[in-house]
C-alpha cells in the first residue's frame, strides 16, 4: 500500500508536465482565437473572444487559470457541438469501451492458443507459421486490415455491414481489425514466456513426477508465463486507446476515437484538450494498476 | 526469440576480417535477414529510379480513364498495370513514388528521434539528480498520451506539411531512444574503465563521447532499425486520417483513405498500397530482428 501510495505520488509531476504540454500545444503554437472562430470571423470578433477567453493575459496567469478550470472539471465547451465538452465525451466513451473490449477478447481468443502451441511445439513447422503470422499481423497497418475485412466480408460476401454501431454484427469487423495487432503482439509474448518458463526447474520436476503433457502446459507453466503477459498488455493501453482512433475512422464507429479525430480536423480545441486529458489519466491509472498486479502475482517481487 | 549466435571459438579459428565482412557472412546464413536486405534494397532502389521504372506521371488526373481495372481484368489496359483511382491517376506509378515519401520520412524522423533520445539520455544517465528527474518525467508524460493522438494535435496546430510531418513524428518517438540509452548509461557509468578515465580526470564529454556512447551504439543501431517500421506505418496512418501528406503529393497512406470510399467498386485502388507499405514494413522487421541478433542478444522482444 505504501508503495501505491507513493507510485500515485509519482504521477503528480507527470500530470502537470501533460497539462503545460497539452497548454501549450493549444495557446502557444497556435493562435487560439483563430481555432475557435470560423475563418470568415472579423477582426473585431477576434478581439472581443481574446478579451473575452482571457488571452490578453500574460502567459503564466492564463496557464493558472487553464488549471483551476481543469481541477473544478470545467474542460470548456465545443464550438461544433455547443455543449460541455466533458459530456460529449463521456456520451462516446461507452462505444469506444465496448470496442476495446471487444478487440482484447478477440486478441485473446487469437494469441492464447496460437502462443501455447508455437512454444510446445517450438522450432516445428507449425511454431514457423505462427510466429511468421505473428511478424505479418505487426506489419499490417490496422487501417489497411479494416479496409480488406470490409472488401471480404462486407461487399463480397456480406456478412457484416459496412460501417456504423448498433448490432453484434456491426463490431465483429473493427473489433477483428484493433485485436490482430494486439493479439500478434501478445503471440510473441506469451510464446517467449512460456519458452522461459518451460525451461525452469519446477516443471522438470512436475515432468520427473510423472504428469501428463497437458496438466504440465495448462496448470503449470500457462499460469506462470501469464503473469509477464498481462503488465505488459495492461501496459499497451496507450497503443490500444491510439488504435481506436484509426479504426473508428476506417468503420464510422461512433466512439470517442472517431470524435477526436474530427476534433482534430474542425480544430475544435476545447474537445481535444479534455479527451487527451481524459485519456492521459487513464493511461496513466492503467499502468499504476499492471504494476501493482504484477507485484501481488509474482511473490518473487519484493515492495520497496 | 533471440538465436543463439555462433559460438565465438568457432570466429577465432578463422582468420582475422573486417568486421563488416563477417557481418556480411552471418546475414547469408540467416534466411529471415537476407529477405528483409533484399526488401529494403530493393524499395530503396525503387525510391531513388522512380522515373525510369514508370512513364506515368504520379499526380496526373485521366477523368476519362478513371477506375480502370488492373491489367488482367476485363477493361483493364497495360499502360496501367495495376489499374487508376478515382481521379483516373496510375496506381503502379503513385505506388512507385509514393516510396519515396514513405523512406524520406521513415529515415529522417528516425534520425531525429534518435539524436534527440541519444542526448537526453546520456544526459539523465550520466548526470542523474534534477536532469534525470525533468527529463523522465517528460518521457512519462509523453508516454501517457497516444503518440498518434499526440501527433494529430501538434499537426492540426501548425499545419500538415513534409517538414512538419518529420518534425512531429521525430519529435515525439525520441522517448523510445532516451528510455533506452539512460538505462544502458546507468550501468555502463559504474564499470572500472568509466570510473578509471574519471580518475586521471578526464572531462565529462570525452567520457560520454568516447567511452559511453560507443557501448550504447548496437543497442541503438538495433532499436533505431525496427524504429523506421513504426514510423512508415505511423506516417501511413496520419496521412490516412488526413493530416499528413497532402495532395499532390504521393503517399501510400494517402492513397488508402482514396481507396476506402471506392473499396465497394474499384477493390485495387486501396489493396495494392496497403500490400507496398506491409511488404516494406515486413522488410525492415526482419533487418532488425537480424541485427538484434546479431548486434545485441541481450535485447528480447
Amino acid at each position: 500500500m505504501k508503495y501505491f501510495l507513493k507510485s500515485l505520488v509519482k504521477t503528480i509531476p507527470v500530470l502537470l508536465l501533460i497539462t503545460l504540454i497539452v497548454f501549450l500545444l493549444v495557446r502557444v503554437t497556435g493562435d487560439p482565437v483563430s481555432l475557435m472562430l470560423p475563418e470568415t470571423a472579423t477582426e473585431a470578433e477576434r478581439d472581443s473572444l481574446r478579451e473575452a477567453m482571457g488571452f490578453n493575459d500574460p502567459l503564466p496567469i492564463q496557464y493558472l487559470n487553464y488549471l483551476r478550470d481543469l481541477v473544478t472539471g470545467d474542460f470548456g465547451d465545443s464550438f461544433r457541438y455547443n455543449t460541455d465538452a466533458l459530456n460529449l465525451i463521456l456520451e462516446r466513451l461507452p462505444a469506444t469501451l465496448e470496442l476495446a473490449i471487444a478487440s482484447m477478447i478477440v486478441a485473446i481468443i487469437i494469441s492464447v492458443p496460437l502462443g501455447i502451441l508455437s512454444a510446445v511445439k517450438r522450432n516445428s513447422f507449425l511454431d514457423l507459421f505462427i510466429t511468421g503470422g505473428a511478424v505479418l499481423g505487426k506489419a499490417m497497418p490496422s487501417f489497411w486490415l479494416g479496409i480488406m475485412l470490409i472488401l471480404l466480408l462486407s461487399v463480397t460476401f456480406q456478412f457484416f455491414p459496412v460501417s456504423g454501431r448498433g448490432t453484434l454484427g456491426h463490431l465483429v469487423l473493427p473489433a477483428i481489425t484493433l485485436g490482430t495487432g494486439i493479439a500478434a503482439e501478445m503471440t510473441r509474448l506469451i510464446r517467449s514466456s512460456m519458452l522461459e518458463i518451460l525451461g525452469q526447474d519446477f516443471i522438470r520436476t512436475a515432468r520427473s513426477k510423472g504428469l501428463g503433457e497437458a496438466i504440465i502446459v495448462n496448470k503449470h507453466a500457462f499460469r506462470n508465463a501469464l503473469i509477464p503477459v498481462v503488465t505488459i498488455m495492461a501496459l499497451q493501453t496507450s497503443t490500444l486507446i491510439g488504435g481506436t482512433l484509426i479504426t473508428e475512422t476506417v468503420f464510422a464507429w461512433p466512439g470517442l476515437g472517431q470524435l477526436l479525430v474530427q476534433s482534430v480536423n474542425l480544430r475544435d480545441m476545447a474537445v481535444v484538450q479534455a479527451a487527451t486529458f481524459i485519456i492521459a489519466i487513464f493511461v496513466i491509472l492503467s499502468n499504476l494498476f499492471a504494476d501493482l498486479v504484477y507485484r501481488l502475482l509474482d511473490p518473487r517481487i519484493k515492495y520497496d | 526469440m533471440t538465436e543463439i549466435t555462433e559460438p565465438i571459438a568457432n570466429e577465432q579459428k578463422v582468420k582475422p576480417q573486417s568486421s563488416l565482412k563477417r557481418l556480411g557472412k552471418r546475414l547469408l546464413k540467416s534466411k529471415t535477414g537476407m529477405v528483409g536486405l533484399i526488401i529494403v534494397v530493393a524499395v530503396v532502389l525503387m525510391a531513388i529510379f522512380a522515373p525510369l521504372l514508370t512513364d506515368n506521371d504520379p499526380a496526373k488526373t485521366d477523368v476519362i480513364n478513371r477506375l480502370l481495372p488492373p491489367f488482367w481484368l476485363e477493361g483493364g489496359s497495360t499502360e496501367f498495370l495495376l489499374g487508376t483511382d478515382n481521379l483516373g491517376r496510375d496506381v503502379l506509378s503513385r505506388i512507385i513514388y509514393g516510396s519515396r515519401i514513405s523512406l524520406l520520412i521513415g529515415i529522417s524522423a528516425v534520425l531525429l528521434a534518435g539524436a534527440i533520445g541519444m542526448a537526453l539520455g546520456l544526459i539523465a544517465g550520466y548526470y542523474g539528480k534534477v536532469w534525470d528527474f525533468i527529463i523522465m518525467r517528460t518521457v512519462d508524460s509523453l508516454l501517457a498520451i497516444p503518440n498518434i493522438l499526440f501527433m494529430l494535435i501538434i499537426l492540426a496546430v501548425m499545419g500538415p506539411s513534409l517538414i512538419t510531418l518529420i518534425l512531429v513524428l521525430g519529435g515525439t518517438s525520441w522517448v523510445v531512444y532516451a528510455r533506452m540509452v539512460r538505462s544502458e548509461t546507468l550501468s555502463i557509468k559504474e564499470r572500472d574503465y568509466v570510473r578509471s578515465a574519471k580518475a586521471i580526470g578526464a572531462k565529462d564529454f570525452r567520457i560520454i563521447t568516447k567511452y559511453i556512447l560507443p557501448n550504447v551504439l548496437s543497442s541503438f543501431i538495433v532499436i533505431a532499425t525496427l524504429n523506421v517500421a513504426t514510423t512508415i506505418i505511423l506516417e501511413a496512418s496520419l496521412s490516412f486520417l488526413g493530416l499528413g501528406i497532402q495532395p499532390p503529393d504521393v503517399s501510400w497512406g494517402l492513397m488508402l483513405s482514396d481507396g476506402r470510399e471506392y473499396i465497394a467498386t474499384s477493390w485495387w485502388v486501396a489493396t495494392f498500397p496497403g500490400i507496398a507499405i506491409t511488404v516494406t514494413v515486413l522488410g525492415v522487421i526482419f533487418l532488425g530482428d537480424w541485427l538484434r541478433d546479431v548486434l545485441d542478444p541481450k535485447i528480447k522482444d
